[in-house]
C-alpha cells in the first residue's frame, strides 16, 4: 500500500465531508449519555473511528494532524486520573468513594444528574485515545517488517 | 474507609507511571516501590482492626446494598491480603536490579501495578460480578507480562494461556448469569442467605468448578501452567505461581463453594479426586524436566493439588491445612522462582544439564532452604502444613488419598534433590548479581522459618484459627448483609 | 426455554471453533462467538412478558419495564472482551513475525 500518499483522490475528498459527521455523532453520544442509550464507551469508540478514518485515507501526510503516540499515552492516563480523582474528591469530603456530590438537577435536562456527565467524558477520553493507540502500535509492528526488508 | 485504598493506590500508581515514567526511567521503579510499601503497611493493620470491630463492610457511592457494590473484608480476605502484599513487595525489590536488561521499564512496572490492583480487588470484593471484573483486569495484565521478553516461545506460551483463560472466563460469566437468574441478587452475602433449587445448583457448580479450576491448575486443565510460568520474567513468575493461582483459584473456590453457595457433597468429591490426580501428575511430569523453571511449574501444579485436597475434605482440620499450605507455598515457591531467575542470570541458561557452577553463596543457600522447605523437611514450615493435610485425610477416613499424599511427598523430595545436585557444581569463581536481588532472597529465606512458628499454639489461636472459623461459619457471613444494609 | 438452549448451542459452536480450527485467526473468532453467546444469554434472563424498555422519556407512562441490571453486566462484559481480543490479535501478529505462519500445528517449539 502506498503509505506516503494515502488513498486515491476520491477517498480523500469524501473523507473531508464524513470525518466531521462521525466525530459529531460521537460527541452527541457522549454528551447525552445520561439521557439516552450510549455513554462514554460507545462515544469514545466512535471518535477513535474518526481518527482511524483520517489516518487510513491520508496516510503519512504531514498536514493532517492526528494525536501521535506520546500524546495518546498521556491523554489516556489523564482520563483515568480524572475518573479516580472525582472519587477521591468525594472521599475527602467524608462520603464513600464515587458519591454523586454535585446537585442532581431536574429530569431530562442536559446538565443534570451530578457527576455522571464528567465521568462519561473521562471514559470517552481514555477509550478514544486507547483504541487509536492500539491501532497505531499494531500498524507500527507491520511497518517494522517492511522496513527490515 | 481503609478498604477502598487497596484498589485505588495501585491503579493511580499504574497511570502515574504511564504519565511520568516514560521520560525518566528511575521514577517508575521508585513509585512502585513506594506504593507497595504503603500497601504492606495497610494490610498489616487489617488484622487488629477486624479483631476489634468485626468484618469491615464498605459500600461505594453512598447507596445501601443490595443496590450498590460493596467491599467486604473478613479474616479470610485479610489473610490473603497479607500474602499478596508481602510477595508483591519482595518482587518489586527484586525487580529494581532485574529489569535493567529490558528496554521499556515503565511498561513492566505499569503492568505489574495493574496486576496488583486486580488481585487486591478480587480479594476484598463483596459482589459476584465485581469479582469477575477484577479477575479479568489481573488476567489481561498477566497475558501481556508473560509475553514481555520478546522471544518466539514466549509469544506462543502467552497465546496458549490467553485462549484457555478466556474460555474459562466465559464459563464463569455463564455461571454468574445462572446464579442471578436463580436468586435475583448479585451480592455475595445476600446469595448465601437465600437458596436456589437443587438442579440449578448442580449446573452452577459445574460451570464454576471448570472456570475456577482452570485458574487454579486442577488436573485436566493444567497444561497452560508449565508453558506460561517459565516464560514470564522471574519476579512476575514469582507473583504468578506464588499468588495468582491461589487468589484466583483456591480463594475463589473457598469463597464461592463454601460461603456463597450451599455446600454439596458432589463438589467435595470432585475436588478430592482431581486434587489428588493433579498432585500425582505434577510430580511425575516434574521428574523428567531439564529446564529448571519448567520443573518448578510442574511442582506448582503438584502443590496446588495438596491445597485442593485440603479444601475438598471440608472439615476444620482440612481447611486449616489448606490455608497454612497456601501461606507456606506462596513464600517457598516465590523464593524458588526468584532463585531460578538469579541462577539464570549467572549461568546464562535454564537447562539443568548445561549448568557449570557459576552461582554465588547466597543464592546457593537460599535455594537449599527453599527446596528442603517445599519437600517437607522438619524445621521449615512446609513440613507442618503437609503433615496437617495428611492427618486430616486420615481422620476423615480417606486413607487412599493420604497414602498418595505421602508418596507424592517422597517424589517431591526426589526431584528437588536431583535439581540441587545438577544446578550447583563445584567451581571456584562465582559471578556477581545486584544487591536488590540478594536482599529479597535473604528476606524470603528467613520467612520460610518464620512461618513454621505460626504452628505454635499461642500464635495459632490469634491468626490461623480465626481464618478457619470464618470459613466454616456461614451464618455469620450471611448476617453481614444486615450490617451493610443498615437493618 | 428454547431460547436458552439455542444460546448454549451458539456457545458450543464457538467452542468447536476454538478446539478444531488450525488457523490462529479462526481461533480468535471462535472466542468472539463464545462471548456473543454469553452476552445473549445474560440479556435473555432479564425478559418479562409484556414489558417495555427501561428508559424514561418525556410523555411516557411508567409501566412494567424489563430488568436493567443484566444490560449493565453485558456492557461491562463487552468492554472486557474488547481488551482480551486486542491482546490476542497483538499476540497473533507477533507470532506471525517470529514463526512465519498462522498454522497452529507448526507452532510447537514448547514440548513436554
Amino acid at each position: 500500500m502506498n503509505d506516503k500518499k494515502g488513498m486515491t483522490l476520491i477517498v480523500k475528498t469524501i473523507t473531508r465531508f464524513t470525518v466531521w459527521l462521525i466525530m459529531l455523532y460521537g460527541i452527541y453520544l457522549i454528551a447525552h449519555g445520561h439521557l439516552t442509550p450510549g455513554g462514554g464507551f460507545v462515544g469514545g469508540l466512535v471518535i477513535a473511528l474518526s481518527f482511524i478514518h483520517l489516518t487510513l485515507a491520508f496516510g503519512k501526510d504531514k498536514e493532517v494532524k492526528v494525536p501521535g503516540i506520546h500524546l495518546s499515552h498521556s491523554l489516556e492516563a489523564v482520563g483515568v486520573l480524572i475518573y479516580i480523582g472525582l472519587g477521591i474528591v468525594a472521599m475527602v469530603a467524608g462520603l464513600p468513594f464515587l458519591t454523586n456530590f454535585i446537585g442532581k438537577g431536574s429530569l431530562f435536562d442536559l446538565f443534570s444528574s451530578g457527576t455522571i456527565p464528567i465521568l462519561n467524558f473521562a471514559i470517552a477520553l481514555k477509550v478514544s485515545t486507547g483504541v487509536f493507540l492500539a491501532y497505531l502500535l499494531l500498524v507500527l509492528i507491520e511497518h517494522e517488517d517492511e522496513e527490515e526488508e | 474507609m481503609i478498604a477502598s485504598y487497596f484498589v485505588i493506590i495501585p491503579l493511580v500508581t499504574a497511570f502515574l507511571i504511564v504519565l511520568f515514567g516514560r521520560k525518566a526511567e528511575k521514577i517508575a521503579g521508585y513509585l512502585s516501590l513506594f506504593a507497595t510499601i504503603i500497601l504492606m503497611w495497610l494490610s498489616a493493620l487489617l488484622f487488629p482492626i477486624i479483631n476489634i470491630q468485626g468484618a469491615i463492610v464498605y459500600q461505594l457511592s453512598d447507596w445501601k446494598i443490595p443496590y450498590t457494590i460493596s467491599l467486604v473484608i473478613d479474616h479470610l480476605s485479610a489473610f490473603m491480603m497479607i500474602i499478596i502484599s508481602l510477595i508483591a513487595l519482595l518482587s518489586i525489590i527484586y525487580s529494581i536490579n532485574y529489569v535493567k536488561k529490558f528496554t521499556s521499564n515503565w511498561g513492566y512496572y505499569s503492568l505489574f501495578m495493574l496486576l496488583l490492583a486486580g488481585l487486591n480487588g478480587v480479594t476484598i470484593t463483596g459482589d459476584l460480578f465485581n469479582l469477575f471484573v477484577f479477575m479479568e483486569i489481573a488476567l489481561i495484565a498477566t497475558y501481556a507480562l508473560v509475553a514481555f521478553q520478546g522471544k518466539a516461545e514466549h509469544y506462543e506460551a502467552s497465546f496458549k494461556y490467553a485462549i484457555m483463560g478466556s474460555i474459562s472466563s466465559t464459563l464463569i460469566l455463564f455461571g454468574i448469569g445462572c446464579v442471578y437468574s436463580m436468586t435475583s441478587s448479585l451480592t455475595m452475602m445476600q446469595i448465601s442467605a437465600r437458596s436456589g433449587s437443587t438442579a440449578g445448583l448442580y449446573l452452577v457448580s459445574a460451570l464454576f468448578l471448570t472456570g475456577f479450576g482452570l485458574k487454579s491448575a486442577m488436573f485436566p486443565l493444567h497444561s497452560w501452567l508449565p508453558d506460561a510460568h517459565p516464560s514470564a520474567p522471574s519476579p512476575v513468575s514469582a507473583m504468578l505461581s506464588g499468588v495468582l493461582i491461589k487468589v484466583l483459584g483456591a480463594y475463589a473456590i473457598i469463597r464461592v463453594f463454601y460461603m456463597v453457595l450451599e455446600p454439596s457433597k458432589m463438589v467435595n468429591e470432585v475436588l478430592l479426586l482431581f486434587g489428588t490426580l493433579s498432585m500425582f501428575v505434577g510430580a511425575i511430569m516434574a521428574i523428567a524436566q531439564k529446564d529448571i523453571k519448567r520443573m518448578l511449574g510442574f511442582s506448582s501444579v503438584s502443590q496446588m493439588g495438596y491445597i485442593l485436597l485440603g479444601i475438598g475434605l471440608a472439615t476444620p482440620l482440612g481447611f486449616f491445612g489448606a490455608i497454612y499450605h497456601i501461606l507456606n507455598h506462596a513464600v517457598l515457591k516465590s523464593l524458588l522462582f526468584l532463585d531460578a531467575g538469579a541462577i539464570e542470570e549467572m549461568e546464562g541458561t535454564r537447562n539443568l544439564e548445561k549448568m557449570q557452577g557459576n552461582t554465588e553463596p547466597i543464592t546457593k543457600s537460599t535455594t537449599y532452604m527453599g527446596a528442603l522447605g517445599i519437600s517437607g523437611v522438619p524445621p521449615f514450615g512446609g513440613f507442618f502444613s503437609k503433615l496437617i493435610i495428611i492427618v486430616a485425610a486420615i481422620s476423615s477416613g480417606r486413607y487412599i488419598y493420604a497414602i498418595i499424599g505421602l508418596i507424592v511427598g517422597v517424589m517431591t523430595l526426589g526431584y528437588y534433590l536431583g535439581m540441587l545436585k545438577k544446578a550447583f557444581k563445584e567451581k571456584k569463581e562465582p559471578k556477581k548479581i545486584g544487591i536488590s536481588l540478594k536482599i529479597s532472597l535473604v528476606i524470603l529465606a528467613c520467612l520460610t522459618l518464620v512461618t513454621a512458628l505460626l504452628f505454635v499454639p499461642g500464635l495459632r489461636e490469634g491468626f490461623l484459627n480465626k481464618v478457619v472459623d470464618c470459613i466454616t461459619d456461614r451464618e455469620a457471613y450471611a448476617a453481614l448483609f444486615k450490617v451493610g444494609a443498615g437493618l | 426455554m428454547n431460547l436458552y438452549m439455542m444460546s448454549f448451542a451458539l456457545f458450543l459452536v464457538g467452542l468447536y471453533g476454538v478446539l478444531v480450527k488450525r488457523n490462529i485467526v479462526k481461533v480468535i473468532i471462535g472466542t468472539g462467538i463464545m462471548g456473543y453467546a454469553v452476552n445473549l444469554f445474560l440479556i435473555l434472563i432479564a425478559y418479562k412478558e409484556g414489558a417495555t424498555f427501561p428508559i424514561l422519556l418525556p410523555g411516557k407512562e411508567q409501566t412494567i419495564m424489563v430488568d436493567p441490571l443484566p444490560q449493565a453486566l453485558v456492557l461491562t462484559s463487552i468492554v472486557i472482551e474488547l481488551g482480551v481480543t486486542a491482546v490476542l490479535v497483538a499476540l497473533a501478529i507477533n507470532i506471525h513475525r517470529k514463526y512465519g505462519t498462522f498454522d497452529l500445528k507448526s507452532i510447537r517449539r514448547l514440548k513436554e
